[in-house]
């Protein structure tokens, strides 16, 4: 369960784990060494004590003097005594039989009893007690015990008169202990509640740009994922590289999904092209016989009123046909005369009357200068059609403008107008015929000036930004590419 | 500054002089008495000392032997000592004065036990126990056990398993309170005293028996010392009880008084030492 869940919560919690799990070793590891010291230092302190007291003891012990020696090992425990600092539980002077010289607590520990007899762990010092040179002590702890003992030798001048047992109660240790670990559990609690905060936001603030991604990426097979805001994660590291490299991948599929696009519609241009003149030249045939016929008729035959009426139906219907079909049948009257900025004049002179009953404001805008060697007809046709799309698509009282600018071997032109843009399904179907988007017109304007530009090896592309409806033709200029149209 | 300081050292010198002597008087102290209250030791020189016009010194010592051999080497003048060494060292010194107790010059020996002790009726129960003397010279706290002993069929030599002196009655009612030791004898004045002073400690402890009474350990004076300064010294113990600065010292003693007292109260003391023998 918990692998499945989101790097959102399992990163976080991963790394409080981590963090809880270090702060508790380097607790225990310090409470632990902590412990070592403090007994260290305990069992440190009682021999330097030992062996001070068992030099004073000597005298005392070669003359007897029990009760001196009493009082010497029982200042320290007596009421008030901050001599204490040992913390030891007793101290026990034994003579060389082991037994009870005197002790800090004869009730507990009466003269004279034998070690041994006092209890087990008492039993266990007395059989493990060596024999100690002078300045040697022995630490003995008896297993299962909670008694801990440090041996010293009463002895002078080689001479052992006994030795110094100092007792000490291990669960003494263990409850300085207990207070010193309260303060590292707090201490550490402290740093817990520091850090698993920190971890938590970290780990947020890390996984929530990943998870963004992640969701984005889910929806990649069922349409082109949304280009991420740029700045939602702004470092270099691998998490930036991954935002970088999607944002690159998103451009990449757009431009292929348009180039399809425009695959797509370009070959579907070209199969209504064929289309159409396979059904245009299909009607031209009869419609030829079916005019002469017409003609014989007029001239050979004497008809009555109603007859020539009819003929006449027929006559202005098939004139009707043959000008649909030879539109749709578009040939580029190919004239070798190059194009001139006369040409521009003569289209701006034709286009003006249409634009003044609208109150449209023509920009022109010219910088082709020398002649062009585009043919100049088609060129002015592409022109006069596209302008005149654009007068009748603005608004009244808007704008209309043409560019024409050399782009090395292209000349470019770019009409635009700031009528109500095309929607995209619009646009999808521009060039086709019969596709009317205004109530005048054949809906064959755009079909025509498309079938022009692609006789001239151009392309034409209609756009909308900022409000601006624009059609750009690019057409290639003939004698630089090698080719003689 | 010079002419000063010579005008008064003589006129100190004439003044000592008047007085009979500039050398203070040196007094020794035993552990007869709660030697270790080291102010009251202090409020009673200055008593004396103006009582007598000159200095006074206070010695205390531990040991009885001790103060036996200052005695005899003519370094005290006046001692408080314990009943043995009045008793033994005869005509060396005379009997100065005599501490009144509840009325009486008398004192006892307390056989002591540790307070948990409930079953100890006499001294024969402690046959084999750890047991503390005081000193080897004291009277309530070496020679009337070893006495009972004796008087019991015992010998005292190995009638207890393990004995060693505490050189003080203080520290011998401590060692039995402590549990160090099963039993001890202690001076009754010094018992009862400490059970003022310090009742918790005094409580820890259980009187046994009660032995029977001696003359009061005595001041006694050296021989060697002027009639002029053993009366004087005499006088200042016995009018103590009658001002208030003498009276106030004396409540701190849990003394009533002094008498000049009579040898012959230490007669029974003396028959019994020679019984036991000289330890």
């Amino acid at each position: 369960m918990f692998f499945n869940l989101s790097l959102r919560y399992k990163l976080p919690l991963w790394g409080g784990l981590l963090i809880v799990v270090t702060a508790l070793t380097l607790s225990l590891s310090f409470m632990g060494q902590a412990y070592d010291d403090m007994k260290q230092d305990v069992l440190r302190s009682s021999e330097d004590l030992g062996l001070t007291m068992s030099r004073a003891l000597f005298p005392l012990v070669l003359h007897d003097d029990v009760w001196p020696a009493f009082e010497m090992v029982s200042l320290p425990f007596q009421d008030g005594a901050r001599a204490n600092t040992m913390h030891a539980e007793s101290l026990i002077v034994l003579d060389p039989n082991r037994r009870i010289y005197v002790s800090s607590h004869p009730e507990r520990y009466p003269v004279l009893s034998d070690l041994a007899a006092i209890g087990r762990e008492f039993a266990y010092v007395d059989k493990e007690l060596g024999t100690l040179q002078a300045g040697e002590t022995q630490v003995l702890e008896p297993p299962d015990s909670s008694r801990l003992f440090i041996a010293v030798p009463i002895i002078a001048d080689g001479v052992t008169l006994g030795t110094l047992l100092v007792v000490h109660d291990t669960s003494t240790f263990w409850f300085r202990f207990l207070r010193l670990a309260d303060r590292a559990l707090w201490i550490t609690l402290i740093v817990l509640g520091v850090l698993l905060p920190i971890n938590w936001y970290w780990g947020q603030s890390m996984t929530q740009p990943l998870s963004l991604l992640a969701r984005h990426m889910e929806t990649i097979h069922r349409q082109l994922p949304e280009a991420l805001e740029p700045g939602i994660y702004k470092y270099g590291d691998e998490l930036g590289q991954l935002y970088k490299a999607f944002a690159e991948m998103v451009a990449q599929l757009k431009e292929k999904a348009l180039l399809e696009k425009q695959m797509i519609q370009s070959e579907r241009m070209a199969a209504v092209g064929r289309l159409t003149a396979g059904i245009a030249h299909e009607i031209n045939n009869p419609l030829g016989g079916m005019f002469n016929a017409i003609s014989t008729l007029k001239r050979h035959v004497s008809l009555d009123s109603v007859a020539q009426m009819t003929i006449s139906h027929l006559d202005r219907g098939l004139q009707q046909i043959r000008e649909t079909v030879a539109a749709l049948l578009v040939e580029a009257k190919l004239k070798n005369r190059d194009l001139t900025p006369q040409d521009f004049d003569d289209v701006r002179l034709l286009v003006t009357p249409e634009a003044h009953k609208k109150r449209i404001e023509l920009a022109w805008s010219i910088t082709t200068g020398e002649p062009v060697p585009l043919p100049s007809t088609p060129v002015r046709q592409i022109l006069i059609n596209l302008l005149l799309n654009a007068i009748q698509a603005a608004s009244d009282g808007g704008h209309v403008s043409l560019q024409a600018v050399m782009d090395g071997s292209n000349l470019l032109l770019r009409v635009e107008n700031d009528g109500k843009t095309l929607t995209s399904e619009q646009m999808g179907t521009l060039f086709e015929p019969f596709s009317r988007f205004s109530e005048q017109g054949n809906g064959l304007g755009l079909w025509i000036t498309y079938q022009i530009v692609q006789q001239l090896k151009g392309e034409i592309k209609a756009g909308a930004d900022a409000g601006f409806t624009h059609f750009l033709v690019l057409l290639p200029l003939p004698g630089l590419k090698g080719e003689n149209v | 500054m010079h002419r000063r300081a010579f005008i008064g050292m003589l006129l100190l010198l004439v003044t000592g002089t008047s007085l009979g002597a500039d050398k203070p008087l040196r007094v020794g102290m035993t552990p007869a008495f709660l030697h270790d209250q080291h102010a009251l030791l202090a409020v009673w020189r200055d008593y004396l000392q103006l009582r007598l016009k000159r200095p006074v010194e206070f010695v205390p010592r531990d040991r009885y032997r001790e103060t036996m051999d200052l005695l005899q080497q003519h370094k005290l003048d006046f001692a408080w000592v314990c009943v043995y060494p009045y008793v033994a060292m005869g005509n060396e010194v005379k009997l100065l004065a005599v501490p009144v107790s509840q009325g009486k010059p008398i004192y006892r020996s307390y056989l002591i036990v540790p307070a948990k002790d409930t079953h100890t009726r006499s001294i024969e129960d402690l046959k084999g126990a750890v047991f503390a003397y005081a000193d080897p010279l004291s009277n309530t706290g070496y020679l009337v056990p070893r006495f009972d002993i004796k008087q019991a069929g015992h010998d005292p030599g190995t009638f207890f398993r393990r004995t060693f002196f505490t050189w003080s009655h203080r520290k011998a009612i401590e060692a039995v309170a402590s549990g160090l030791v099963q039993g001890a004898a202690v001076d009754s004045y010094v018992w009862e005293s400490l059970s003022k002073l310090n009742p918790g400690l005094a409580a820890r402890t259980r009187v046994v028996k009660q032995s029977e009474a001696f003359g009061f350990p005595p001041f006694v004076a050296n021989r060697s010392v002027g009639q002029a300064d053993f009366d004087a010294m005499r006088a200042a113990f016995l009018d103590m009880s009658r001002n208030p600065a003498g009276q106030s010292l004396l409540a701190k003693l849990n003394l009533d008084g002094f008498i000049a007292g009579s040898p012959d109260l230490y007669k029974s003391a003396a028959r019994m030492a020679a019984t036991i023998g000289q330890p």
